[in-house]
């Protein structure tokens, strides 16, 4: 595949991986535990890296589903000593961040891991760090780490799905029919960390909230069905990524804040023109 | 002499430090309608859902059909209240009364044909056929509440928990509302609701347990409905006024 194709493609995989998971994030009002979480993820890379000293893909990932994990019950746990929901996720997700760049400038200075990078993420070069796989031969490292993911929440979703509606929509029901409405939460916060950590070096840690959010934001605005919702979040997911590349090859600037540029305006058009619930139909509707 | 469905000894729960129930123990028969009635944070709704274990119990014991809760979920009906769910969820009123199948069809299984026409049955029974491909937000309050009831009756339990199925809708859904509850009555199966409107406890339920942190009472409605009983259930909270007949109340908040 060219350089761009590789470059499109990581970047529909982060849409697609990302929209997907963004349905429930929004469903289940968690959109701030996506803004949290892509932050905490830091320190998950960073201990994961001080303890295997190597930045290799599935360290990162246990690193950053042990971080998500954490900023999950943390959340929780402060919430119960009667602290505001919004407080603590703030508290919670600037102190984890705050350690983890606290020790990336003591201990990780002169490797492949800086600041920059972890909150911009830089896509140009993921064609250039390859690794040879059996079957597909030379496949981007970032790539094959998306795929993985994506495999991982694609199964969680379908094969899980009534557990997840159910869940989102009434826990009480859920919990009454035996099903483990803390466990399924917890599993949840794990896709969300683990998407979070395989697009980070994609789009980094903030342009990947406008991946997780908008396109789901978006889907929601269209359609009245989980399913149908669940599929045009992945689809608007794929369409900012592509269109996000074009705008910036066209203005020669940054892949990741176009991308995050491009959601906001799939955004915006649904608000306005979605034949459902936007503002446009609205008006004609008497 | 009926079967002891449900047996609560010594049961306690809290929020935090605020110990919300403290010593609750009754015992319900077979066949019965009971009305939970109690002043707000009295502890109702979870009374219910520390009885299905949805909060946690502090401590106490309780057994279902003589069993513990866990061998015994899928003879239980839980209806929650209307406003503890999120009703902008994208699902159409079919879907959400298929999930009360949730727990037979098992993990990993789809939804087949056949529970989708127990559902649209369910529905058929509380008068929304009609409805069953409408987006629930879409649905009025008395509907919504119907759908949570056919909800409640595809699932086919011996004993339903329901939690102020009457707040808030139409006179017309809550005769249908009671008339489905003493069909279940009649089939043999348990009810317990959570109650507001004092007026109507006479006309509706055959039971009555009075709450306020733990039991006050809990008997026969035609025993324990006194005024003396709503007074220690509710304390100086309200004024009662204008008694006629046996057990009618005109309830005046102050």
């Amino acid at each position: 595949m060219t350089y761009t194709g590789w470059i499109i493609f990581t970047a529909s995989l982060v849409g697609l991986s990302c929209g997907f998971i963004g349905v429930f994030l929004i469903l289940r009002r968690s959109a701030m535990m996506a803004d949290a979480i892509s932050h905490t993820v830091l320190l998950g890379i960073v201990l994961a890296f001080l303890v295997t000293q190597q930045l290799s893909g599935i360290y990162m990932l246990i690193g950053a589903m042990i971080a998500g994990i954490m900023t999950a019950l943390f959340v929780s746990w402060l919430h119960s000593l009667k602290v505001q929901q919004e407080a603590a996720i703030g508290i919670v997700f600037t102190t984890l961040f705050a350690i983890g760049i606290i020790l990336i400038e003591i201990f990780a200075g002169n490797v492949h891991l800086d600041v920059q990078h972890a909150l911009m993420g830089e896509i140009t070069f993921i064609p250039w760090d390859r690794i040879t796989l059996p079957v597909a031969g030379s496949v981007p490292r970032a790539t094959v780490m998306l795929l993985f993911v994506f495999a991982i929440v694609l199964f969680f979703i379908t094969a899980f799905y009534k557990e997840w509606k159910v869940t989102t929509f009434d826990p009480g029901l859920a919990a009454s029919l035996g099903i483990p409405v803390t466990f399924m939460n917890y599993l949840f916060m794990t896709l969300v960390s683990m998407t979070t950590v395989a697009s980070f070096d994609a789009v980094g840690a903030i342009m990947v909230v406008a991946m997780l959010i908008a396109p789901a934001a978006s889907a929601y605005l269209w359609t009245d069905r989980l399913s149908v919702m669940l599929m045009l979040s992945g689809l608007f997911g794929i369409l900012s990524a592509v269109s996000g590349y074009y705008i910036a090859a066209f203005l020669d600037t940054s892949i990741s804040g176009s991308m995050a540029f491009a959601t906001g305006c799939i955004f915006a058009a649904s608000y306005l023109f979605s034949p459902k619930y936007g503002l446009a139909a609205k008006h004609i509707r008497p | 002499m009926t079967a002891t469905v449900l047996r609560v000894e010594q049961l306690s729960a809290a929020y935090q430090k605020n110990i919300v129930l403290r010593n609750v123990n009754f015992q319900v028969q077979a066949g019965s309608l009971t009305g939970i009635v109690g002043p707000n944070g009295a502890g109702k709704s979870t009374l219910i859902k520390t009885l299905l274990n949805i909060h946690p119990a502090l401590s106490g014991t309780v057994t279902f059909f003589g069993s513990p809760l866990k061998k015994v979920k899928k003879r239980i009906g839980y209806v929650p209240q209307r406003s503890s769910v999120d009703w902008d969820f994208p699902a159409s009123a079919l879907d959400v009364v298929m999930m009360g199948l949730y727990g037979k069809i098992g993990w990993l299984k789809r939804p087949k044909k056949q529970h989708r026409e127990l559902a649209f049955k369910a529905l058929k029974k509380v008068g929304m056929a009609h409805y069953a491909g409408r987006q629930i937000q879409q649905l009025s309050g008395g509907q919504q509440q119907r759908v949570f009831l056919a909800r409640a009756l595809v699932q086919e339990a011996d004993l339903y928990f329901m939690d102020e199925p009457l707040a808030g809708v139409d006179a017309r859904t809550e005769r249908a509302i009671m008339d489905i509850l003493d069909e279940l009555k009649k089939q043999g199966k348990t009810v317990m609701v959570v109650h507001h409107d004092l007026q109507t406890v006479t006309d509706y339920f055959d039971h009555v347990l009075f709450l306020n942190r733990t039991v006050i009472t809990h008997g026969k409605t035609e025993d324990v409905f006194t005024e003396e009983n709503i007074r220690k259930t509710y304390g100086g909270s309200l004024r009662l006024k204008g008694v006629t007949g046996d057990h009618v109340f005109r309830l005046v908040k102050q």
